[in-house]
Formats: structure tokens, sequence, C-alpha cells
């Protein structure tokens, strides 16, 4: 490879100190990584320069572990316009309009200030999707918290949904789904990842390739000032006791700047002045800078003495590594400064020429006329580490056979412990925190139904958002578990009526130097891959988040599954909820009785064991097909895909959902324990509310789709014959006191 | 110059964000603790250097825009 | 009837009203900036929800001191119809528009929710499509909605009928038990002394379609048309 040798080399800062081994280690490079930044740059770097390279060869901006694996999930299908690659995915949903989404991680920001790193994680996630020229119209989240008996989980749920409900409110934009579990395994680290998704016309959509040389190169937005500097580089480093003394490294959000940078970038895009637009995320202007050439295979001169800055006495390294928020950097027409320039002060944000687009291939960077980095921009992509790190693959378990598993002894006790257990009891306390109504576009809210359903603003068309993942599938068989969560993400769209579309996919996960961490990881993208590729459903934006562990304890491998799909026509969308008395109550979907990894073993047993529910990717398509045939030929009053709690809970959340109660029993032949049948967690399943049981049940008959009629709605409450005889009250009770008393309880 | 503003809520009007941190401190042991009111603090700097003129503005700013005098008494400290 | 919807720096429910009111009248209405210290006379002035100046300070407070507002102050004074929601609601407060003040919710977090209020008049611009008594169901969601006024102005608000929606339950008592932010009597909408002006913390504007919220707001905006047509 060519030594890059420039002329004259850079000016170093005054007082910049000597890099020794240790500050080589402090920026997160490994020896031999250092060794191949000395090889691309010819020479010693200056700090400016080894803190370009610290971020750029982070694990959050590079990828290094994951990227081998993430190479494997697929990406493509006739409705994809943009893949993974860009700051969002983008997939066309037809008259002329495209979904733009991505799933975004931002756990150890909010581990260490709640609110302030969800805020932020809010905040990052929505410029993702508005820099791509989308005005977001639906938010989501999926959150998981430690044990609720951990002394840190109250404060940590109070100041994420805060920080979330802070942030997303003000900018305007609904909240409208998500999930949220509480495990042990996160006691040390929680995950917060957020969702957002926006709507763009398919022929004016922006991307980050910089093109034009000589183009201007401006930032708008707040200020620069010290927050989170080295925060890509923390982000990749795990916990330990001195986490608490990493606070000022915390970004501060101010969603009032967001939302007045929105409205500025997208009346700028109205106009036809962009070339080329990035948000400054983790690692900030040198992130956005450096991407935004490298893409177009240009060159860039950045003059960070033209920064706007909100500190006094900043010097450049801080400039290039901070990652105060709310900014953006675009790269403009000739000629066009100007009229961006009355936009963003109209707005009241800085507006700033700060550089330029070159030939050289090289990322220049200047202060006050020295030249104080000077680094070649082909080199530092192609030759970033990539690692294929070793890993060691989680064995299946055996399957549990439901014998092995004791009955309730009192079945209405058990119902209401299921119901009220942390992760199935009602999470209104959270999502009251959040505007889900803004823009007044959301027809199924939090809670009543499967996925969320947003009218796409102009016309009757709704989109269906989910998020899902069980990560204890995943921790007991991570192929499995990999597969299932995609499963499940997929059913809850098809559940509501709509097509499923594509997936944006958010990777957390353990320390991926241990071998089985990264099996836990290769695993789950192998399911992945196989769900995606059999139902049509690729990916198309994501992220990583690993060495979410402390003093070597990892979470639960959570593969968040976001997923989005479309309904044509709004009104026919359908929730969960049952309202109406006299409807059949058919079981699609085949019942074998799966108890092993499930709720009702972990929460009433004890135990965590067995292996996970299978999934037959054939069976899901036929099942789901079948289901929104039946909503859209009208036949449907309620669906709601069965999960957590199998069958008893599901149609306990519809019936306390709707506040009409219904009486069921097992059908005659099946050989299955009762609370194998009630309990357990068989995938491919639906629960459908419908005025004709026998139409449904004829056409599944017809299509070779197993379905079953259980009875019917109506009543106060909840009979399932000879076992359960609940009033409604008292399970809407369970269910809806659990999150409050404990978030209002005093120690 | 610089000038402190503190805004506090007139007496008789409810609290809630006090009597939370009120209720905050008796939890962690610190029972001696009564009843609480927040308010706001403000610095301002001022390119002004008479004192009087200062006070006389800065008076203005508070009903204006710093303080709702509807529910909010303040008080004016120049250094 | 025409409107004029003001948008301030951080407004985020221009949107929903302008919506709400081409749905009930057929036309757009016009859409003003709040540096602008003039605009077109029309039948209505809206003042939208939202987060203007990010709630800094104190919500509304510094929308309230905008170009705009003196013009708005002008209008309000010459009998120009005023609907102010939510953020609005604050901004006229803070405006002296309309009396009392709104502040931080009692449990001190957002609540975002559907909320049942009793209409306690019809005879005004705002409510003249609804009946005494009625009882309607729209969302809320906010912060700072607790509304407070001191005993004397209470007392001449109450003498004086210028109460307009008070939280209840579903069957229309009022209790409390409807309340979502302690707002003193329960009261969740205004009007001032004239009843040209009238701020509400809920938004109606989310309620005027079946399959998005219900339909009990529109009445209040075919209300407006009725009376300014």
């Amino acid at each position: 490879m060519t030594i890059a040798v420039e002329k004259n080399p850079p000016v170093k800062l005054p007082n910049e100190p000597q890099i020794t081994p240790q500050v080589v280690a402090e920026h997160g490079l490994a020896p031999d990584e250092y060794e191949r930044l000395l090889r691309i740059m010819g020479r010693d770097p200056t700090m400016v320069e080894l803190g370009i390279f610290s971020a750029m060869w982070s694990e959050h901006c590079s990828y290094k572990s994951s990227k081998v694996w993430l190479r494997k999930l697929p990406t493509q299908a006739p409705w994809v316009i943009q893949g993974p690659g860009e700051n969002a995915g983008v997939i066309d949903i037809g008259d002329g309009q495209a979904a733009i989404f991505k799933m975004e991680s931002h756990n150890h920001p909010s581990y260490i200030e709640p609110y302030q790193g969800a805020a932020t994680g809010v905040g990052g996630i929505l410029r993702d999707v508005f820099t791509m020229g989308a005005r977001p119209i639906a938010n989501l989240n999926a959150l998981r918290f430690g044990e609720p008996s951990h002394p840190k989980t109250r404060h940590l749920v109070s100041g994420v949904v805060a920080g979330i409900g802070g942030y997303g409110n003000c900018m305007g934009i609904p909240t409208v789904g998500g999930e949220t579990n509480f495990h042990a395994a996160y006691n040390g680290n929680i995950l917060v990842n957020a969702m957002t998704v926006g709507i763009a016309p398919t022929d004016r959509i922006f991307y980050a390739a910089a093109a034009g040389v000589g183009n201007p190169l401006v930032y708008v937005g707040s200020k620069t000032g010290r927050d989170g500097i080295h925060g890509a580089s923390m982000a990749s480093a795990e916990f330990d006791q001195d986490s608490e003394s990493k606070r000022p490294t915390v970004q501060v959000g101010d969603p009032f700047t967001e939302k007045l940078l929105l409205e500025a970038c997208l009346e700028l895009m109205a106009t036809d002045a962009i070339v080329a637009i990035q948000d400054m995320g983790a690692a900030g202007l040198t992130s956005s800078s450096f991407e935004m050439a490298a893409k177009g295979g240009l060159g860039v001169v950045v003059e960070l003495d033209k920064v706007p800055m909100r500190e006094t006495g900043m010097n450049p390294y801080e400039l290039m590594l901070s990652e105060s928020q709310e900014r953006m950097l675009i790269v403009l027409k000739p000629g066009r400064e100007e009229l961006a320039r009355r936009i963003f002060e109209k707005w009241e944000l800085d507006f700033a020429v700060i550089g330029r687009l070159t030939d050289t291939e090289r990322m220049v960077l200047s202060w006050h006329g020295d030249v104080v980095g000077n680094i070649p921009i082909p080199p530092l992509v192609t030759e970033a580490p990539v690692y294929e790190r070793p890993w060691t693959l989680t064995e299946l378990p055996a399957a549990l056979d439901a014998a092995q598993v004791p009955a309730p002894k009192d079945w209405n006790a058990s119902l209401l412990a299921l119901m009220s257990c942390p992760d199935l009891a009602s999470k209104a306390w959270i999502w009251h925190q959040y505007d889900h109504l803004i823009m007044g576009n959301t027809a199924i809210r939090p809670q009543d139904g499967d996925a969320a359903v947003v009218r796409v603003p102009g016309g009757h068309k709704g989109l269906a958002m989910t998020s899902d993942c069980t990560p204890r599938y995943v921790q007991a068989h991570p192929e499995t578990g990999g597969r299932q969560a995609v499963a499940e993400a997929w059913r809850n769209i098809t559940a509501t009526g709509a097509r499923p579309l594509a997936v944006t996919d958010n990777m957390n996960f353990g320390n991926p130097q241990k071998p089985e961490i990264m099996g836990q990881f290769a695993g789950a993208i192998v399911g992945m891959a196989e769900a995606c590729k059999a139902l049509d459903f690729p990916v198309v934006s994501g992220n990583v988040s690993l060495y979410n562990e402390t003093e070597g304890k990892p979470i639960l491998p959570t593969p968040t599954i976001g997923a989005v799909g479309v309904i044509d026509d709004i009104g026919k969308a359908v929730g969960s909820r049952l309202t109406q008395a006299g409807l059949a109550i058919v079981l699609v979907g085949e019942t074998k009785g799966w108890l092993g990894q499930s709720l009702y073993l972990r929460e009433l047993c004890g135990r965590e064991e067995g292996a996970p529910p299978p999934v037959d990717l054939a069976v899901e398509r036929r099942n789901g097909d079948f289901v929104r045939g039946q909503i859209a030929a009208g036949r449907v009053d309620a669906c709601h895909d069965l999960s957590d709690g199998g069958l008893l809970a599901g149609l306990a959340e519809m019936c306390i959902a709707g506040g009409t109660g219904v009486t069921v029993k097992q059908p005659a032949g099946t050989a299955i324990p009762s609370h194998a049948f009630l309990y357990g967690e068989d995938q491919g399943r639906y629960v459908i509310a419908c005025s004709s049981g026998d139409d449904v049940l004829a056409a599944a008959r017809a299509a070779g789709v197993p379905a079953v009629l259980l009875g019917y709605s109506g009543g106060p409450s909840l009979v399932v014959d000879g076992l359960v005889s609940l009033p409604l009250s008292a399970i809407k009770q369970a269910h809806e006191d659990w999150l409050p008393s404990y978030m209002n309880a005093t120690e | 110059m610089k000038a402190r503003v503190h805004v506090t809520l007139k007496n008789g009007v409810l609290d809630p964000q006090g009597k939370a941190i009120g209720h905050s401190l008796n939890r962690l042991g610190f029972g001696e603790v009564g009843d609480v009111r927040q308010g706001k603090y403000i610095e301002l700097e001022l390119a002004e250097t008479d004192k009087a003129k200062a006070r006389a503005r800065l008076d203005e700013m508070c009903r204006k825009l710093l303080a709702n005098t509807v529910i909010e008494n303040y008080s004016i400290e120049l250094v | 009837m025409k409107a004029a919807v003001l948008v301030f720096p951080g407004s985020n429910r221009e949107g929903d009203v302008a919506q709400a009111i081409e749905l009930v009248t057929g036309r757009k209405p016009q859409m003003v900036w709040h540096g602008d210290g003039d605009f077109e006379k029309t039948d209505l002035i809206v003042l939208p929800g939202g987060f203007s100046y990010g709630d800094y300070l104190r919500c509304g407070a510094m929308a309230a001191q905008s170009p705009v507002m003196a013009e708005v102050k002008k209008r309000a004074a010459q009998g120009v119809p005023v609907l102010a929601i939510c953020n609005g609601f604050q901004i006229a407060a803070e405006a002296g528009l309309v009396p009392g003040v709104l502040m931080r919710n009692e449990k001190l977090k957002f609540v975002c929710g559907d909320v049942h209020l009793k209409v306690e008049t019809s005879q005004s611009l705002f409510t003249n499509r609804y009946q005494a008594g009625q009882v309607i169901k729209v969302p809320v969601a906010h912060a700072e909605g607790n509304y407070f006024a001191d005993a004397e102005t209470l007392k001449r608000l109450e003498d004086r009928g210028q109460v307009a929606f008070r939280y209840c339950a579903p069957d229309g008592t009022v209790d409390g038990s409807g309340n979502p932010n302690g707002s003193i009597e329960n009261i969740a909408g205004v009007f001032n002394d004239a009843k040209t002006v009238m701020g509400l913390m809920p938004h109606p504007e989310n309620a005027v379609e079946p399959l998005f919220g219900g339909c009990d707001g529109k009445a209040l905006f075919e209300g407006l048309v009725e009376a300014l047509s």
C-alpha cells in the first residue's frame, strides 16, 4: 500500500501532549490498529488526527466486529429504494411516496444520564431521518431495564421515559409504539432503542455523498461546545466502577432547536440548493465530513476557526470530536449560500460556510491559516479494521416436555399473576407521557393493536409500525431467537391487516471479544437472515451496539427488530380490542403446547429453561397471508397475534382493551395439557374475533391453515370452561396497577 | 455589570415541584425539612454601568418577561 | 369563515388545527409567521398548540411578546374572535387576553390521553353547537395545563359565566376524578369578559374524524363557522 506523504506536515497545537501508548489506548485504539494508522499516515499523527482515527475506527462508527455478519442480511426487494449504508433506509410505499426509517441505540449514555441519554437518542434518530428529506411522522422505542428490585431501575425508567417524551413531544412527532422489558441481565446496562419513521416524495430524497469540487461545505444548527467528546469511543467501551465519572461526556439535547432545524432543513430541501446533507451524530463533525467526502470520492478542506462555537478557547481537537447536538452538514450548489443563509437566519439558527470540497481525496483541517490535520480518506475507509472474531455457537437446548412443568394450582391466580408481571403489565404509565395523538393521524393507539397504525398524510394509506424481540429466546438459542424476532415483527404488522415491507435492526449484545457473545451475534444474524428472506422482509437500515456488559456480565442478546408495513386503506386496519359481544373467537395456527422459555415457566415456575419455540417460516407466511386476506375481506373485527403468555394472555389483553369478555374452551381432541395449550408460546398463531366464525373456518380449511373455534365474546368475564373465570375488572386492575404502583412506591 | 434575579412563587400558589422535592428529601432521611418552594435564578450580564438605571431596566425586564406577576414575585441583586 | 393560524418557533399543532378548519370550512386557513407585525384581516385568529420557544422560562411567555401578538391584542380588543388551544391558551394568558395562568401539571408529568369535558354554556361563538351540560370526549397532551387564578379572579369568572369547559367523569360528574392536571375548579377552558376569546387546554382539533379520535371536537369548529359566516 502506498504511504501518503504530504508536502508540509501539519502544525501541532500549543500544549499538544505527546502521543504515548497510553494516549493511544485512551483513544480506544489497539496497538495493531495504531500500527495501521502509522502506515496510512506515513508519519506520526497529530492529536487531532489521532482523535479522528479513533472516532472513525470505533466500533460504533466502523462496525468492525459486526460487518462480516451484517453482510449476510438480505437488503433488497422491488420496493427498496435505499438499503443499509445511508443515514436511514428508504422504501417505496406507492403513490410517489417513500417511507424512510431507522432504529438507533443510545444505551451507554442513558445508563449514565437517563433523561439526556434517551432524549439525545431520540434527537439523533430524528436527524437521521429528516436529513434524507423526510418529515418524521412517528416514533417508537424499545426499552430494556434491569429487574425492578435493582436500586437503579426506578430512576432509570423515570428518566428515560421523561427524556423520550420531553424530546419527542416538543418536536411534535407522535410516539406511537414500542416495548418495555425488565430483566436482571440489564441491571448494569439498560437498552434504549429509538426508531423514527418519516415520509418523503420518492423523487426528493437526499443523500450524503458529496459532489462538485469547489462546492461549499456549510454548517447549520446549534453552536459547538464540549459535549460528549469521545462519546463514540465511550459507546464502545464496557462500563466499570468509574462509569459515574464519565458523566461530563453525555450530550445535552435541545428539542426546541431541533424543531427549528427540522423546519429550516425541510424549507431548504424544497429548493434545489442542496447537493448532499448529513447530520452530525456520533463523532460529530468528524464522521459527517469524512463520510460525505468518502462517499463522493472527493476530498474536503475544513476551516475549523469558522465553526460556530459556544465555548471560548476551543481547539481543533475538541471541534472535530464534539458531539454537540442539533447540527447538520450540507454541501450546497455554488451560489446558493445566501438563499440558505436567509432560511436558517429566519429560524434563528447558526449558519456558517466552513469549507469546500476538493479533488485531493484528503481531509485537510485548517486553523487560522495553519494546516493542523491532513488525512488521506480512501485508506482510512478501505483499511479500517474488520474483525472476524472467533465465535462459538450456543447449542440448542433440549425441548422441555410440558409434563415436566407443573400446572397452576389456582388458574385464576395464575392469570392475574402473569398479567401483572413486569413484562406483560400495562405500560400505560409510560405511553401516557408520550404525545401519541399529535398530527391527528393515529388510527391505532398504543395497546390497542399489535402494531401502531398511522395515516400517511395526504391520502388514505396507513403505515403499520412495530418493534419486537424476545431476548430470553435469543439467549436460549440465538438462531431461533433471531428468526423469531423477525417473524413476530412480521406478525405484528400482519395482524393489523397491513403488508409487512421492511426491517430496521438494532443489534444489542455484550463484548464481541468473547467467543460465546460473538456466537450469539452470529447466530442471531443467521436466524434473522433466514426469516427476512423467507418473508420477503429485507433489512434496510440498522445499528449495532456492542460491549453492553458490566463487570463481565453481559446483557441478554437483544436483536431488536423494528418494522414497517403498509395498508392501502386505513379504514380497513384492525386492532386487537374486543368491543362487541357475540363474535366468534377463532384460533389460527397450530398449537402443540410449547412451554420452553415461556413467560409462564419463568414467572410462575421460576425457571428459565428449555429450547425456545421453533419458528417454521413457511407456516408463518401461510398463516399470516391467510389472516391478512380475511382482514381485507372485511371479516375480522379484532385480531391479535400470540406471543408472551400464549393464548390466555392474548385473550385477556383483547378483553380488557375492549371491555368485553369471552367464554372459550380448549377444543375437544387436543391431547395437550391445559396449561400447555393456554400458556404455551407456539409461534405462527393469531386470535381472530369475527361475526361469522363459519366463513373464516371454511376459508382456513380451503387454505390449509389450521383454525379452530374457541368460543364467543360477551359478558363481563374471561371464562375458560372448567379452569378460569375472572371478571375483566379484576384482570384490568392487575394489569394496570403494577407499573404505576412500582413507580410511585417510596423505597 | 452582573445582575442576579430570583423569581419565586407567591404565597398561596400551589407548588407541586416544591412539594415533590420536600417529600424526596424527607425520604432520604432529612426529616427536618418542612415546606419547600422552588423558584428560578437568572443571571444577566448588562452593558449598563449606572446602578440606578440598571435596576430600573431590570425591574421592567422582570415585569415584562422574566416573572409572571400574577403568580410570581421577583427580587433583583446587582453585583 | 376566514381564519388565520399563528405559527411561533416551536409551535407544532398548527397543522392539526389547520386540517380541522379545512375539514369543516372547505378552505385552508392562512398560516401567519410570528415575525410578521401585520397580517390579512380574518374572521378568526387561532393560537395553536406546541412548545413555542421550547416552553423555556414559562410556557407561552416569550411567544406572548412576539411582534405578531401586538396586532393580535389590538384585534382582540376590537372583538375579533381568538381561539387559543393548549400552548395557545398559555400564550393568551401570558398576553392578558384571558385571565389566569397555566402552571405545571400537579403530578409533574406530561399527560396525553382522552378526557371528558362538560360544556358549561352554549352561549358563545365557540360552544353554540353544543348543549350546556353536554359531555364530550377530546384528547389532552400537555405538561403545564394546571389552570390557576386567584380567588378574586376565580369568583369573577364563575359569576360571569366565563368558564367554558370543566374536566368531568364520563357521566358528567365534576368531582376531580376526570381532571388530568389539578386545575382549580376542574377548569379546562375559559372565555375573556366579552366571550370573544376562548382558551382551552384540550385539543378539539384532534377529535374531528371518526377513525382518528372521535368527532366530539368538530362541533366547536362548526359553531365558529355558524357564528362567523
